[in-house]
């Protein structure tokens, strides 16, 4: 029986459970609803939440502990002469799983039956003919370590799963028994129902910082394990990334942090004098029917996926550069991919980026301000110039370096537009490579997690993540600062 | 504004003599020259944010509109009778004997009988020459048919076949005759034979429903390539993400609005949520690829696990909108509720929830909308590099078969060599930001029907 079935069991119950304690609530009231301690239907939910609650969570900790514990009790029959390596177990006992698997369905449509599959040995029987013939193809013939792991992992399954269907429904029964006893018209079942209500709203809030967790621990794990192989001092300080997956490869992060950085210079050199002047513009010059109709145009270009920036970059911005600066004029740009094409692609994204975030602030800055600035008989740039752009600094650093953090973790525009080699050089027309790029090319194929130049996307990683994590953390800082002066 | 009234012994030196009201002195002139000048610049930021985004649509639907039509052939063929079903059985089963490889035959008697019977000038002896100038998916085709249709063998049928890409391309003017010079699929001599099965009325261009509706094609048959299975994919996995993230952001919401006490772990939380919200994207890949594919060894390419990935990393966005409409529901609520004997849960529950419920969804579909665009985190846990060439048959298989998602799909034909595949990705992008434009339209029509001014 499935761990669907019981499932469906134990909604079953939970209906039936919601049904009973209503009824008795509402029979030891005498059916008049005042004398209640809570409305009729909380007393059904409480009943409900009784059966749920402690049979999914046991339900849900079974599903993910048993396949852990049958799988280690199950590796302990292999001989540990069979194997030299974790990787040639993890081998054996993806056969072992494709084995038990081949003879459950061999039983359950009939083909052979319980006893038989107990008395089968590996020499006697065909068992490669029997799984073929169920749909399970094995490579070579099963071996007797292989099979009796098999039989022993389909047995112990079959244990389990029984167990686990007589413990949970057990549980059900027990928490709906307990509920309906309890019930009568002065139990609190509100209370208690909004207790448990309250426990599953912590519980999602608190999936965000488990996130968080997931991120750290899984970036963190790998990073390790690839420093264990690759010395971190190569890691930080080499200048040359070859990766080649035969062995021998130089890892270092310099070439891609450079890249990453050229790349989002180019793209704040676009986006912060166009956002900002834009920004100012559209705050104090522009005629409301102006503003309306031009800042959600703005916003529109923070909308478009970066698939289709990075689609852009390669297809219409590159081969464009490429005329304008490749060999038939002067020659600087060899390739529709560069640090160019990246960049100004990228500067675009930014742009409303900068301007609505420039706008919000500058918006903030206090109206008697400016009224000041013009009755000293400023004109209007000049107000902008002296007093407001200073007043907003702060915030405007803060949007810039929002920005900056927003070009370095950017990954579809630099995959399709900057091309694939790691250098370092100024030529700003050179096709470079920047760390999410690499994160994707080391990272996509079937990459053995176990070697550096796969393990390696991990570091990557959690530079990024370090990297644009303090960004964030400063620009926010920086922000909330500001805006506490004038509230 | 003058400066006349500056005239001092600190101030600059203005021009001798009488300065009068309505004449400009030099330094007035100056500043506001320089007052014209910031404005301009202004006024151009403005006007070159909006260029580009002009340039970018123009770009988009000048290069994707072909997308959607595609050349075809009206080809009659001959099913032979002795080569398929020499007995007259009828019988599907020994029809589908012969392999696709064993029509070549007939369409290459087809397409000669084709040139004869319109008066072409051929160049070509060879039936084998002219099948370059249709699609390799046309032996597939015919078979199909005869296959479903057994009654038709030995009849001749007209099909409407797909031209081969390097043909639809000079349809299109992306191939010239230049370019076929290094060309070892197609001779320029095809396309002059293209001009006259044009004029002939036999070869037409016209709308082709199999670019939306049908399902990716190997590298060599661009002409056939369609988006339909990757959107299914997308589908399924914006179900997983709108399933998940909206009850988990919504209870979150409520949690940190409503009930969390003001101590250091509420703090963390929110900080950690903001943070969250700027963490880039390929990150969530990352942490995807770890725990629900090497970890929880879920099976990869599958909308399951992308959509896992992006409810995570769509879960602040839509928990930041949402308390946004939480908080802008006015206190009285709550006090009224609270009054008349409510508790807190039900005053929460009964009242605000519902008032804000217009706010949350149209924070909902425009996390989804950021969701359904986004690629990097998708290309870490495998759904790029899949020929998504099969539509999932079945709910379960819709999440865990292996398939590819709208934007996957649109970087995968980008990056194929043809360059009638980067026709294709523009299309594809066309597909996209209408499903993106329609569901910001639901969104903004959402908040105008029902938004509340208190």
């Amino acid at each position: 029986m499935p761990a669907t079935w019981i499932f469906l069991f134990v909604l079953a119950l939970a209906v039936i459970g919601y049904v009973l304690g209503r009824r008795k609530a509402m029979a030891s009231a005498g059916g008049d609803g005042r004398l209640m301690h809570s409305l009729p239907s909380y007393y059904g939910y409480n009943a409900a939440l009784f059966v749920l609650v402690p049979a999914l969570l046991v339900l849900g900790a079974w599903l993910v502990a048993q396949p852990m514990v049958i799988e280690r009790s199950v590796q302990h029959m292999i001989p540990e002469t069979a194997y030299e390596t974790s990787g040639e177990l993890s081998l054996i006992m993806s056969d072992v799983h494709r084995v038990a698997s081949g003879l459950e369905t061999a039983v359950t449509t009939g083909q052979i039956t319980a006893p038989q599959l107990e008395a089968m040995q590996a020499g006697s029987t065909d068992v490669r003919g029997l799984l073929g013939s169920v749909g399970v193809a094995v490579g070579s013939d099963v071996d007797a370590v292989t099979l009796e792991a098999a039989k022993s992992y389909r047995a112990r399954n079959a244990t389990a799963d029984t167990l686990r269907n007589i413990v949970v429904g057990l549980l059900a029964l027990a928490g709906m028994a307990l509920a309906v006893l309890r019930t009568d018209k002065d139990y609190r079942a509100r209370n208690s129902v909004e207790k448990v209500v309250l426990a599953l709203l912590i519980l999602a809030a608190s999936l965000a910082v488990l996130t968080t967790l997931g991120i750290v621990f899984s970036l963190l794990a790998n990073t390790i394990q690839f420093f264990k192989l690759y010395p971190w001092t190569d890691f930080f300080f080499g200048t040359t990334w070859a990766p080649s997956f035969g062995g021998g490869s130089e890892l270092g992060i310099l070439p891609l942090f450079w890249g990453t950085f050229y790349i989002s210079l180019i793209a704040l050199a676009v986006a912060v004098p166009i956002g900002l002047f834009a920004a100012v513009y559209l705050s104090e010059y522009a005629p409301k029917s102006v503003r309306s109709f031009a800042k959600p145009l703005l916003e529109v270009l923070a909308g478009i996926p970066t698939i289709v920036y990075g689609l852009f970059a390669l297809l219409t911005v590159g081969p464009m550069l490429l005329t304008a600066f490749g060999p038939d004029s002067v020659g600087w740009m060899s390739g529709g991919t560069a640090v160019m094409t990246a960049g100004l692609v990228m500067g675009i994204m930014l742009i409303p980026f900068v301007s609505s975030l420039s706008d919000d602030i500058i918006n903030a800055v206090p109206q008697s301000m400016r009224d000041g600035s013009y009755g000293l008989g400023a004109t209007k740039s000049e107000t902008v110039k002296q007093v407001i752009l200073p007043a907003a600094l702060p915030g405007i650093v803060g949007a810039v370096l929002l920005a900056a953090s927003r070009a370095i973790g950017e990954t579809m525009i630099v995959v399709l537009g900057a091309g694939a080699a790691a250098r370092l050089s100024m030529n700003p027309f050179e096709a470079m490579t920047t760390v999410t790029a690499k994160i994707v090319s080391q990272l996509t194929g079937d990459a053995d997690f176990a070697s550096p130049e796969a393990l390696v996307a991990f570091a990557l990683g959690m530079t990024l993540f370090v990297i644009t994590l303090a960004l964030n953390v400063f620009a926010l800082w920086i922000v909330r600062k500001y805006r506490e002066q004038y509230d | 504004m003058t400066d006349a009234s500056l005239s001092g012994p600190d101030s600059t030196p203005l021009p001798q003599g009488k300065t009068s009201l309505l004449a400009q002195d030099s330094r007035t002139k100056r500043r506001n020259a320089a007052e014209k000048r910031f404005r301009f610049y202004g006024m151009a930021a403005v006007g070159v944010g909006v260029l580009f985004l002009v340039v970018l649509l123009v770009a988009i639907v000048r290069n994707g509109t072909p997308a959607f039509t595609q050349t075809f052939i009206e080809l009659p063929v001959q099913l032979s009778q002795e080569k398929l079903d020499p007995d007259q059985t009828g019988d599907p089963e020994v029809i589908k004997k012969t392999s696709t490889f064993g029509y070549n035959g007939m369409i290459d008697q087809a397409l000669l009988d084709l040139m004869a019977a319109h008066g072409l000038d051929s160049p070509f002896d060879k039936g084998a020459d002219l099948r370059k100038m249709i699609s390799a998916s046309v032996p597939a085709q015919v078979r199909d048919y005869a296959i479903a249709h057994p009654d038709q063998i030995g009849q001749t049928v007209v099909f409407k076949v797909l031209a081969s890409s390097r043909v639809d391309g000079y349809e299109k003017g992306r191939v010239t005759r230049e370019a076929l010079a290094r060309d070892k699929n197609l001779d320029a001599e095809h396309l002059d034979l293209v001009d006259q099965m044009r004029d002939a009325g036999i070869l037409k261009r016209s709308f082709n429903l199999d670019f939306i509706l049908g399902t990716d094609a190997s590298e060599s048959r661009p002409e056939q390539a369609g988006i339909g299975a990757s959107m299914v994919g997308s589908f399924f996995m914006m179900l997983v993400v709108l399933f998940l993230s909206l009850p988990i952001g919504v209870a979150a919401s409520i949690y940190l609005e409503e009930f969390a006490p003001k101590n250091w772990i509420t703090d963390v939380i929110e900080v950690n949520i903001s943070n969250l919200a700027a963490v880039p994207s390929i990150v969530f890949g990352i942490l995807g690829l770890a725990v629900f594919i090497q970890f929880a060894e879920l099976p990869q390419s599958a909308p399951l696990v992308g959509g896992l990935v992006l409810t995570l990393m769509t879960l602040p966005t839509i928990i930041i909108s949402t308390r946004a409409s939480l908080k802008a529901v006015p206190p009285s609520i709550r006090d009224a509720a609270l009054g008349v004997g409510a508790s807190k849960m039900q005053s929460v529950f009964h009242h605000v929830l519902p008032l804000a419920m217009p706010g949350i969804l149209t924070g909902t579909i425009l996390g989804l909308a950021q969701a359904l665009g986004e690629t990097a985190p998708l290309l870490l846990i495998g759904m790029v590099g899949y020929i998504a060439s099969n539509f999932p048959d079945g709910i379960a298989a819709g999440f865990l078969d292996p398939n590819s998602a709208m934007p996957a799909q649109i970087y995968e034909w980008a990056k194929r060599a043809d360059p009638a595949y980067y026709e294709r990705a523009w299309g594809g992008i066309i597909i996209l930001l209408v499903f993106l434009l329609t569901m910001n339209f639901i969104a903004i029509i959402l908040r105008r029907r029902f938004e509340r001014r208190w």
